[in-house]
């Protein structure tokens, strides 16, 4: 059978990924959703799903071709329009796990439902008006989500709080743009009208709460994503040893025999609830060996893709220039420098390191005893997070759409705000901050005809 | 194309129902089309009335009455004809923003355009109240009037202002009139419905008059008009105008503790009107109880006439009992024993739902009847001739089977104005404002005569010597900004002097004067006069030339945007589309596309609850539709 794909028929899916929870949801949406889980679903009190209440939930067996019951299950029902999509939603939650829900979603479609697409179910809520763009946007996050924390970062998408957020920058920027524009049009009317030095400082108030924004952003990616450390260092100083002691097992190959890893190895692993991928390269040095002359190749590549180095230099030696050619390439990244094997006694330094690299991230540490790998942790932290402490609960993550549009914003009101140190009259930076406000409407979707107008009218007395 | 249609009994080609500004712009623009026209109005005495505030123009009207001239219309010169005062308005702004607004001779206005249309060729005025619209096989075909004959045409134009069951209110007395102490016209409404057309009524205000002789004008502000040479029409040689004076006076306390006090007399209490009033006109009543804690409300005393004792009060619009207005004027400083000579009234008032029509004011329903003015529910004797000139020229092309006139909001105000009365809601008598453009930087007052000069030259109202002159100033902008590209200025202690003269840093290098007037202190004529350059090309090129140059970011950006709308703008959508059948619409789109049939993508994309995301669903499906 061939099924048209159209937006009117009736999608089903798997609502909760495979393998990640004993309880499975198979999601219908549509017009057929109720006539379809009729076909397969028997209630134990007989009633059914047509004769539901919205929002109430039945026990029952899904009964298949044979007659035979595959699982029990709990059957809810949410009515359009005040469903997800606004339409017709049935969810039958399962136990029988992840078998028992593909058999039952085939089911599903041997009665009329077609495989929905990913996202789809939440292109139906955003096309039918339920949600706006940046709740949308959040939903299909959750649908990536890989961390626990970024499950916590969508869930507040999705309860509108960017959205929010972004309304009141926008709130803020037709506040100003009400301002000038009375101006204007109304310059026979008595109106109070804001110097511009005052206008110009809260949209410097603007700009700042919106590089938050962007620099939170950054941070959310961290999160959602896991930090990408790597570490780098010449052969033999202790790499493969401190990502054993970070990982807290013996992931890496340890031995004295300079060379040793030779391929990239990854280990993830939480430091204080932020995902971490840790990287251990292959010592970086010139060499013969094609294989090793591969690793270091990769090496390099490893330490370009990365957030944050963790350059490691062996005390019992010196500083020479494979050390500094492997500082030149990491100097302009986020960095940390762990000074290593510290309980064999320093000859060098960290005035010797000072002499190339500044003294900011200079740390000691043991790695084969597992000293000053507590303040290492500390140090990745700070360097993520500025040493500022970082709630994921109060802040508000943005996505790359609503990135892009937030830095097209910043160079308008600053174009805006140029403008007025010039002295250049009110329609310049207004030209502007029509656009900015405009951008603003476009993350939530909610573009106002007239507002502006009406703002006007409702805060200045018009009218001679 | 000939239909082959031929009306029996055809008198004339357009008929005009109304002769207000734009029932007078309508039967002017298609007389001069050189077609058959008939003005029927109820008063002939009545022709082209400002009934309420005595001046032309203003931030945004401006550009409308421009914009009218530049294409062929006549408001600019009779303006300009019966000015006694002009001024300049947002002068410290830019040349966008900038605005005239003249003073008007109410009477002499009213003379001077009955003078012209009653000299022009192919235009018969007659009086009489149209009762009836006859409509034949879906068209407009002719009219009845009260007392009983018919008239025949092809094409008719409804510009009847607030006349539809005009209802005037005052205190707590009202009754059926047009204006104050004009017959209303009570039937034409019942017969538009009949025709299937939807009506709603709004309502306005206007102020008392005084005898000016008992104004005491000695402690008040006294407010000029320009002492330069000035015009509306790009026409016309600039002149000084007779500079009658506005005066300024405040309310006070007492006054408003006075309206406070007589509150039940106000239709905010006595729910005498409950209709919409502009909101840019509330009555004083209104702001007082609005705005508790502003202390004083300006009163500006406009003259109404050179020859008139009475004087406009600007700011004291009220429908109180004329009692409680003479009051109510006299706790003002300066008008302590001032006579009121006309009260203040509100009139209410059927209008059209202007969605109904099309970009050219033609009615989608009815073929060849059109409307404009008051009546489609817009405010303003400004918006007025605008429609009624692009309703006269379209009900012309019509029968002369050319393409339409349709003004694009990316062109000019006009444009603004038509787009928005057909495609969003009215919730007040719309009035044009600049901040109602997205374009407002390139549509500009000073290149009314660049942008709209062609349309009118191909509409056929622009002469051959006309658009000449207005080619030959482009050209000629475009030699000045070459020019001033070319002319490069050394960095000699010489020049260096001179620019500090005006107001400017030092050139430390050769630099082109182009570049110099990229300089926010910099004014072109300053610098061609040090340069000696200043005969090479006439003020206003060189001053065209110093805005292109100067604020060029600017005008590109809103170009490409302008452009951008023209994509969709001129995406034109079948009449017949379905909405209900497109799949991923919302309901809310399909409901407000289905109601506002709009003309083009561009004109869907405005309408309200229409989102960007309904637009590409909607485009896609046309694009599918199209093949
Ligand atoms: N005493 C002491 N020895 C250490 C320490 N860290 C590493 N070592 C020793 O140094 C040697 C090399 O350690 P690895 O961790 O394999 O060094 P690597 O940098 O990964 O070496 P390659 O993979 O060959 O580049 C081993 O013998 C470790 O036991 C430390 O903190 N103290
Ligand atoms: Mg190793």
């Amino acid at each position: 059978m061939i099924v048209k794909k159209t937006a009117k028929d009736t999608i089903a899916a798997l609502a909760t990924r495979a393998g990640e929870s004993a309880i499975c949801i198979i999601r219908l949406s549509g017009s057929a959703s109720v006539k379809i889980a009729d076909r397969i679903y028997k209630a134990k009190n007989g009633r059914p799903v047509k004769q539901m209440q919205t929002f109430s939930a039945s026990y029952g067996f899904i009964i298949d071709k044979k007659k035979e019951t595959l699982d029990q299950v709990i059957l809810t029902l949410m009515k359009a329009p005040k469903s997800y999509t606004r339409e017709d939603i049935v969810e039958i939650n399962c136990h029988g796990g992840i078998f028992a829900a593909n058999k039952i979603l085939e089911l599903c479609i041997d009665n009329g439902a077609r495989l929905a697409e990913p996202g789809e179910f939440t292109k139906r809520a955003f096309l039918n008006g339920r949600i706006d763009l940046s709740q949308a946007e959040a939903v299909i996050e959750i649908i990536n989500a890989k961390t626990e924390e970024s499950m916590k970062i969508a869930a507040k998408n999705i309860n509108g709080k960017t959205g929010e957020k972004i309304k009141n920058l926008k709130s803020s920027v037709l506040d100003v743009l009400v301002e000038l524009e009375a101006s204007i049009d109304f310059i026979e009317e008595d109106l109070e009208i804001t110097p511009y030095e005052k206008i110009r400082k809260k949209i410097e108030d603007i700009s700042g709460e919106i590089k938050t924004l962007i620099e939170d952003e950054k941070r959310g990616e961290i999160i959602k994503n896991g930090l990408k450390i790597v570490i780098a260092g010449k052969p033999n100083v202790g790499k493969s040893s401190l990502l054993n002691a970070l990982a807290k097992k013996e992931k890496a190959i340890v031995t004295h025999i300079p060379g040793t890893t030779r391929d990239a190895i990854e280990e993830i692993l939480y430091i204080d609830g932020i995902p971490v991928i840790l990287t251990d390269t292959a010592g970086i040095r010139k060499s013969r060996n094609i294989i090793e002359k591969i690793g270091v190749g990769k090496s390099i590549r490893h330490i370009e893709e990365s957030d944050l180095v963790i350059m490691v230099i062996d005390c019992t030696g010196t500083i020479d220039k494979t050390d500094l050619e492997i500082y030149k390439k990491i100097k302009d990244k986020n960095n940390i420098l762990c000074i290593n094997k510290t309980d064999l006694g320093c000859i060098i330094k960290k005035s010797d390191i000072n002499k190339f690299a500044s003294a900011k991230n200079i740390i000691k540490i043991s790695a084969k005893h597992g000293k000053g790998i507590g303040r290492l942790e500390e140090c990745i932290k700070n360097s993520v997070f500025d040493g500022k402490e970082f709630n994921i609960e109060d802040r508000i993550f943005i996505n790359n759409r609503q990135k892009n549009i937030l830095k097209n914003v910043l160079t308008l009101l600053k174009s805006a705000n140029d403008a007025m140190k010039i002295n250049m009259s009110e329609e310049f930076p207004v030209s502007d901050l029509k656009i900015a406000n405009n951008l603003l409407g476009e993350i939530t979707g909610q573009i106002i005809a007239d507002e502006v107008l009406d703002k006007i009218f409702s805060k200045f007395c018009i009218g001679k | 194309m000939n239909t082959g249609y031929r009306k029996k009994n055809k008198h004339y080609d357009v008929i005009v129902v109304g002769a207000g500004h734009a029932g007078c712009e309508a039967a002017l623009a298609s007389a001069r089309l050189g077609l058959k026209t008939l003005i029927l109005t109820i008063n002939l005495d009545k022709i082209a009335l400002m009934p309420c505030n005595p001046s032309i123009g203003g931030v945004g009207k401006t550009q409308l009455v421009l914009e009218l001239d530049a294409a062929g219309g006549q408001m600019a010169k009779t303006a300009d004809e019966t000015a006694i005062q002009m001024r300049i308005l947002n002068r410290s702004r830019g040349p966008a923003v900038q605005a005239l607004r003249a003073q008007i001779d109410k009477k002499e206005y009213e003379i001077e355009m009955k003078k012209i249309l009653e000299n022009t060729n192919n235009l018969v005025l007659v009086q009489g109240t149209v009762d009836n619209i006859i409509v034949e096989n879906n068209r407009a075909a002719g009219v009845t009037i009260e007392s009983g004959p018919a008239f025949y045409s092809d094409s008719i134009i409804v510009t009847s202002g607030t006349f539809l069951q005009g209802r005037i209110i005052i205190g707590k007395k009202d009754y059926a009139a047009g204006r104050m102490g004009e017959y209303p016209s009570m039937k034409l409404t019942n017969s538009l419905k009949s025709l299937g057309f939807e009506m709603d009524r709004f309502q306005t205000a206007t102020p008392p008059r005084l005898d000016k002789r008992t104004i005491d004008f000695s402690g008040l502000q006294i407010q000029a008009g320009e002492d330069i040479p000035v015009s509306f029409s790009s026409w016309n040689k600039e002149k000084i105008f007779e500079n009658i004076p506005s005066f300024l006076t405040y309310t006070n306390e007492e006054t408003h503790d006075f309206i406070r006090k007589n509150i039940e007399f106000s239709p905010i209490k006595s729910g005498m009107v409950n209709t919409h009033g502009p909101r840019h006109c509330p009555s004083i009543d209104r702001k007082v109880i609005n705005y508790e804690n502003k202390k004083r409300h300006p009163v500006f005393i406009e003259p109404e006439g050179k020859y008139s004792n009475e004087a406009y009060l600007q700011g004291l619009t009220t429908s109180m009992p004329a009692n409680i207005q003479q009051l109510m004027i006299n706790t003002v400083p300066g008008l302590e024993k001032a006579r009121i000579v006309r009260p203040g009234y509100a009139v209410e008032y059927d209008y059209l739902l202007p969605g109904q029509l099309k970009h050219t004011l033609e009615s989608k329903k009815v073929k060849n009847l059109f409307f404009a003015g008051q009546i489609i529910g817009t405010s303003g004797y400004e918006e007025a001739a605008a429609l009624g000139f692009v309703a006269g020229i379209n009900a012309s092309l019509n029968i002369l089977q050319k393409p339409p006139f349709i003004l694009k909001r990316n062109e000019c105000y006009i444009g603004v104005l038509i787009d928005d009365i057909i495609t969003k809601e009215l919730y007040e008598p719309y009035r044009i404002y600049t901040s109602r453009s997205e374009y407002r930087l390139i549509l500009r007052p000073d290149n009314a005569d660049i942008r709209l000069c062609k349309k009118g030259y191909e509409a056929g109202l622009i002469k051959d010597i006309q658009y000449k002159k207005v080619l030959e100033k482009i050209n000629n902008i475009n030699l000045c900004i070459k020019f001033l590209t070319l002319y490069k200025i050394n960095p000699t202690v010489k020049n260096n002097i001179l620019l500090k003269e005006i107001g400017t840093s030092a050139v430390n290098s050769t630099t082109s004067m182009y570049s110099l007037l990229k300089r926010p202190e910099i004014n072109i004529m300053d610098l061609v006069k040090i340069f000696a350059q200043a005969e090479k090309f006439n003020d206003k090129i060189f001053k065209q030339a110093e805005i292109n140059i100067k604020y060029k970011g600017y005008i590109e950006r809103e170009l490409s945007e302008a452009r951008k709308l023209a994509n969709i703008d001129n995406y034109y959508i079948n009449n017949e589309i379905d909405y209900f059948k497109i799949n991923g619409l919302t309901h809310e789109a399909k409901e407000k596309l289905t109601k506002t049939k709009p003309e083009t993508l561009g004109q869907a994309s405005r309408v309200a609850g229409v989102s960007p995301s309904d637009i590409s669903i909607l485009m896609i499906y046309l694009k599918q539709y199209e093949k």
